[in-house]
């Protein structure tokens, strides 16, 4: 009797390995087929949404490679460090992308790309990831509307820092109908990101970062 | 235990055992993205791809498992399956993988996929499990994609948006607007539709039964309320 559970213990553990090796080794092997196949899409998503808030190109090497690695929590709202892109034209840093988040979203932390020329003018800005209520906040999406749009060609001093807020807290922006949390949100997170270019400025445009 | 024909497997993972709306297993991902059909479609091919592979291998591996560690190997078999699956997705339908995001991993978690191991593929050769598999998933997705295609309707007045994260380029065209000039019905877009949503189908099913069993007693000279009694 004992020696019969024992031999069906051996037995169980012997196929249950044996499953969780050869699953390892599927896995293992469909990773090794697929990863540079992922590494390019999300290469390429990453560069499709560069070009929308970057001026047209074209740039010494595709503005996704090699980004700066940025960790600034109070200027760009995340503890960890945050790429920040650089468009190359004819060895100079022609324009950076920020990635910047919005802790204060209505539904969590919205992530967004901030596209910022030498001068401190936005060449653009769009949404990368939000959880906003369907219907209302999701207007920050540059599909749904042309609220983000609203941004591209400011600058600090144009308005004024102090008046990169929503209209709703005295300020310059429009809020979205419904979503006054949501865009008083992303307003911020693209004032601090100015903020941050313009204390930063030298660093940001060297090219051999 | 005796194996059924191919005909009732594909009528049980079709309609009279349905996972999504006899059995009401795998709710979470059903209900949360149901929101268009092209999101609910691509779901539902992911999950029957997983049950298909899942109890063709449960199936074959029959007689080698112990029934004690059976769960173990179920699970590590659908998980070893949909982190196969996520990655190809990953790489070959980049968009829809993000839009789908954490509910491909999760189909681990559907427990259609481990009660069709258990309580099919386990106890039948491979090819009736494979149809088992085909027809559940099958099964599921309809229920997906005609959930979808309601919420989408009434939700953004479109059908077929996005088309072509699945079908690719040919398909971009495809965006119906069902309604033009149409705002949306939030409540449609947002999860209380789709409970709402699952429980008009959930009627709709049990009304076709109900018809059905009527006409069935009807004519075999039955009294209308013998079923109650059954």
């Amino acid at each position: 009797m004992t020696e019969g559970t024992a031999r069906g213990t051996v037995i169980a553990a012997t196929v249950l390995t044996a499953c969780a090796l050869v699953g390892a080794a599927l896995v293992a092997l469909t990773h090794r087929e697929t990863a540079p196949a992922i590494a390019a899409n999300r290469e390429s998503a990453v560069r499709e949404r560069l070009t929308a808030v970057l001026p047209p190109g074209p740039f010494d090497r595709s503005p996704a490679q090699a980004p700066l690695q940025v960790r600034a929590p109070a200027a760009l709202g995340s503890r960890d460090a945050l790429p920040v892109y650089r468009a190359v034209r004819d060895g100079k840093v022609i324009a950076v992308v920020f990635t910047a988040v919005a802790p204060d979203g209505y539904g969590g932390a919205i992530r967004l790309l901030a596209g910022v020329q030498r001068d401190g003018g936005i060449t653009g800005v769009r949404v990368i990831a939000h959880q906003e209520t369907p219907g209302l906040g999701d207007a920050i999406e540059a599909d749904r509307s042309d609220w983000i749009r609203q941004f591209h060609g400011r600058r600090l001093g144009a308005p004024p820092a102090e008046a990169w807020r929503v209209a709703a807290d005295g300020g310059a922006f429009d809020a979205i109908t419904g979503a006054t949390i949501t865009s008083r949100a992303v307003t911020g997170a693209v004032r601090r990101a100015l903020v941050y270019f313009r204390a930063h400025r030298e660093r940001l445009l060297t090219t051999d970062g | 235990m005796a194996t059924p024909g191919a005909q009732r497997i594909l009528a049980d993972g079709l309609w009279h055992n349905n996972a999504g709306l006899v059995q009401l297993l795998g709710l979470c991902p059903l209900l949360a993205v149901s929101a268009t059909v092209v999101n609910a479609l691509g779901l539902g091919l992911a999950t029957t791809l997983t049950l298909l592979a899942s109890n063709t291998t449960v199936s074959l591996l029959r007689r080698q498992v112990p029934a004690e560690v059976r769960i173990p190997v179920y699970v590590l078999v659908i998980a070893t399956f949909v982190t196969v699956i996520g990655m190809l997705m990953n790489a070959y339908f980049h968009a829809l993988y993000g839009i789908l995001g954490i509910f491909i991993p999760l189909i681990v978690t559907n427990c259609a996929i481990l009660g069709r191991a258990e309580a099919f593929a386990s106890r039948h050769p491979a090819g009736p499990a494979a149809l088992d598999g085909l027809a559940t998933g099958a099964g599921f997705t309809a229920v997906l994609v005609v959930l979808g295609a309601g919420r989408e309707v009434l939700g953004r007045g479109t059908l077929f948006h996005n088309a072509h994260l699945i079908l690719g380029d040919w398909a971009r065209g495809w965006e119906i607007a069902v309604l033009p000039g149409y705002d949306g019905f939030l409540l449609a877009a947002l999860p209380p539709g789709a409970f709402i949503g699952l429980g008009l189908l959930l009627a709709g099913r049990n009304a076709i039964d109900a018809r059905q069993r009527r006409r069935r007693h009807a004519r075999a000279g039955a009294p209308a309320g013998g079923e109650a009694a059954a």
